[in-house]
């Protein structure tokens, strides 16, 4: 006789739970065993350094000296330089699309932004050194004499330099900046805008209601972009100079963390050299995870529904639940 | 108080303007890449680049064969390890999704996708090139899937959570295990969806450059074996790009050509099939 039919659905729908379970719970052993595996082949660098590593400015394999104080401050300077010129642009794009674009406009703008995070790394990088480069070397030549004598303008007109990348870096940011701060100001309630419309608010004053109600998402958005910019390998290297020197010049070829593990990992002939290679992706692993995480809970904080830019999939939002009455007035 | 109010509104209209302007000047740079990628992709473009192998340095002409061929099967590999993975979780989180856990699951997806692609690259040559001493396909495929899971998963949960939650619990009343309603009736009606899914996250992965270079490597000859190094259209692309020759300039625009006719055939296609999923299930 068969078993009695509750018994065996209940350990059928138990097996379900535990065998997709399992599936799930590899997501977070593969974060997990990242880490690890990174600490474990870095360790000959880690001990032989410890924190030296990070302050010391010579890059010498031949005699096997590695610091890397030029690439932690190439990656943060030309990321904090992408975000600033990236960060108002994807606003104003999260806010025209969200508030003020007339509606049939609207999803084909937004399509058309995001297409901006499908073109392919390389592809930027291509363009970036037979286009970019170009237009960037002729802005050099032109810049007078007197303002060359300002360190941020320094330097030899190269083309290739921290100018280009961080210009290539807003390009590829934006896309993920604006399409969540556009999903988080989605999520804030229509009663925010019409209480300050009622008050007699303008429109930039009402959204700027709505932006207030969800900074804290706002703020999420616009670290996910720093975590993309800190990470982005390809079209940095292809454009930066791969200098590893300390330098505040726009002008000046510089390096990034993801840029000299691209260039130097098949080259690290002995296991200091690839050891000290690991521990850079190490620390930019750690640094994306905090930033990343911090930027997820940030959104999370607005609407649990408003989905952090993956890949862009360029999928269209989905219909958000109301979201919850705010706390405090 | 009036000219105050008038002020007000000359920022508000100027705030307005600006961010029509910001929106104008994001799609500059999308305009002018694929205007260049069109213009030099098109001239370079030709039968050769697809059935031909690359010639030596310096001879003129040739193709990248063995490179369209190489990105297939790295996908391919990262397809069969992802998509089950993937699928499977994002059934969980969507059957399960209000437990914690799968909150832990939905929130390490989400940093997966941010950890840069270099260090995916990384990892995997720990796991699969350091242990045997060489490059391999596998590797490199084994890199793209760790990219591509938190793809699959958390795309794979968003589509069936349109799935109207009345058909699961139709087919739970007609006596259907949890297991049988997720299968055969949830996943299925959003299957559509999911493949759409699947297909951009595998056009996004063949984008990819940076994982491949240190565990797929490259191969100047044909290779379909997955123990050994393969070339790949995007790792071709670089090698060209950096190099001094005009030639192969020439070609590393008609395989950025492709990369990008990939990679925007497959957003819309998705973007249409959403669409409909969508409204179809609109209640």
């Amino acid at each position: 006789m068969k078993k009695t039919p509750s018994r065996s659905r209940s350990a059928d729908d138990r097996g379900f739970r535990l065998g997709t379970g399992f599936f799930a719970l590899l997501v977070v052993l593969l974060v997990a065993a990242i880490f690890f595996e990174l600490y474990r082949t870095s360790s000959l660098s880690l001990t032989k350094f410890g924190w030296r590593f990070w302050t010391g400015k010579t890059w010498d394999p031949v005699s096997g000296e590695f610091g890397a104080l030029p690439f932690i401050w190439g990656t943060l300077y030309s990321s904090i330089l992408a975000m600033l010129i990236s960060t108002p642009i994807a606003l104003g794009i999260a806010i025209f699309l969200s508030e003020l674009s007339p509606r049939p406009l609207r999803t084909p703008l937004a399509f058309l932004t995001e297409l901006l995070a499908a073109i392919p790394s390389i592809v930027y990088g291509l363009w970036g050194i037979f286009v970019l480069v170009p237009i960037v070397r002729k802005l050099e030549l032109i810049t007078p004499a007197w303002l060359k004598k300002v360190p941020l303008f320094s330097g030899p007109p190269l083309g290739v330099g921290m100018l280009s990348a961080a210009l290539i870096l807003a390009v590829m940011v934006i896309p993920f900046t604006s399409s969540v701060a556009r999903e988080v100001l989605k999520a804030v309630p229509p009663s925010q805008r019409e209480a300050a419309y009622a008050l007699g608010a303008t429109r930039w004053e009402a959204i700027q209601a709505a932006l207030r109600y969800g900074r804290t998402g706002v703020a999420g958005a616009i670290m996910l972009g720093f975590g993309r910019a800190i990470g982005e390998t390809m079209a940095v290297t292809m454009v930066i100079g791969n200098n590893p020197q300390v330098s505040t010049s726009l002008f000046a070829p510089q390096y990034t963390m993801a840029a000299v593990i691209a260039n130097e990992f098949t080259e690290a002939a002995d296991d200091l050299y690839l050891s000290a290679l690991i521990e850079i992706g190490l620390v930019l692993f750690v640094i994306t995870v905090i930033i990343n995480a911090l930027s997820r809970l940030l959104i999370w904080s607005v609407s649990r529904e408003v989905k952090p830019r993956t890949e862009a999939l360029a999928l269209p939002a989905l219909p958000l639940p109301p979201a919850p009455p705010e706390a405090t007035a | 108080m009036r000219r105050r109010t008038r002020t007000r509104k000359a920022l508000s209209n100027a705030v307005v303007v600006l961010c029509a302007a910001a929106v104008l000047l994001a799609l500059v740079p999308l305009f002018f890449v694929f205007f260049y990628v069109v213009q030099q992709g098109f001239s370079s473009l030709n039968l050769d680049f697809f059935t031909k192998m690359p010639k030596p340095v310096g001879e003129a002409g040739g193709g990248m064969a063995n490179a369209i061929v190489g990105t297939l099967v790295l996908i391919a590999i990262a397809g069969a390890i992802a998509i089950p993975v993937g699928i499977i979780a994002g059934v969980y989180l969507s059957e399960y999704g209000k437990k914690k856990f799968a909150s832990l699951v939905r929130f390490t997806a989400d940093i997966l996708n941010g950890v840069p692609s270099i260090v995916i690259g990384i990892f995997a040559y720990g796991l699969a090139v350091l242990p045997v001493k060489h490059f391999s396909a596998l590797a490199g495929g084994l890199a793209l899937s760790f990219m591509m899971i938190p793809i699959i998963t958390r795309t794979t949960e968003e589509l069936l959570n349109l799935v109207p939650g009345t058909l699961r619990e139709g087919s739970l009343a007609l006596g259907a295990t949890r297991s049988r309603a997720a299968f055969s009736v949830m996943v299925p009606a959003a299957l559509p969806g999911i493949m759409t899914g699947i297909l951009v996250a595998l056009s996004r992965i063949a984008g990819e450059t940076a994982p491949l270079l240190f565990t797929a490597f490259n191969n100047r000859f044909f290779s379909t074996r997955l123990d050994q190094p393969i070339s790949s259209l995007t790792v071709q692309v670089y090698t060209y790009a950096i190099s001094p020759y005009e030639d192969w300039h020439r070609q590393a625009w008609a395989g950025a050509l492709v990369l990008v006719a990939v990679v925007f055939l497959f957003s819309v296609l998705a973007r249409v099939v959403t669409r409909r999923l969508e409204r179809m299930h609109r209640v």
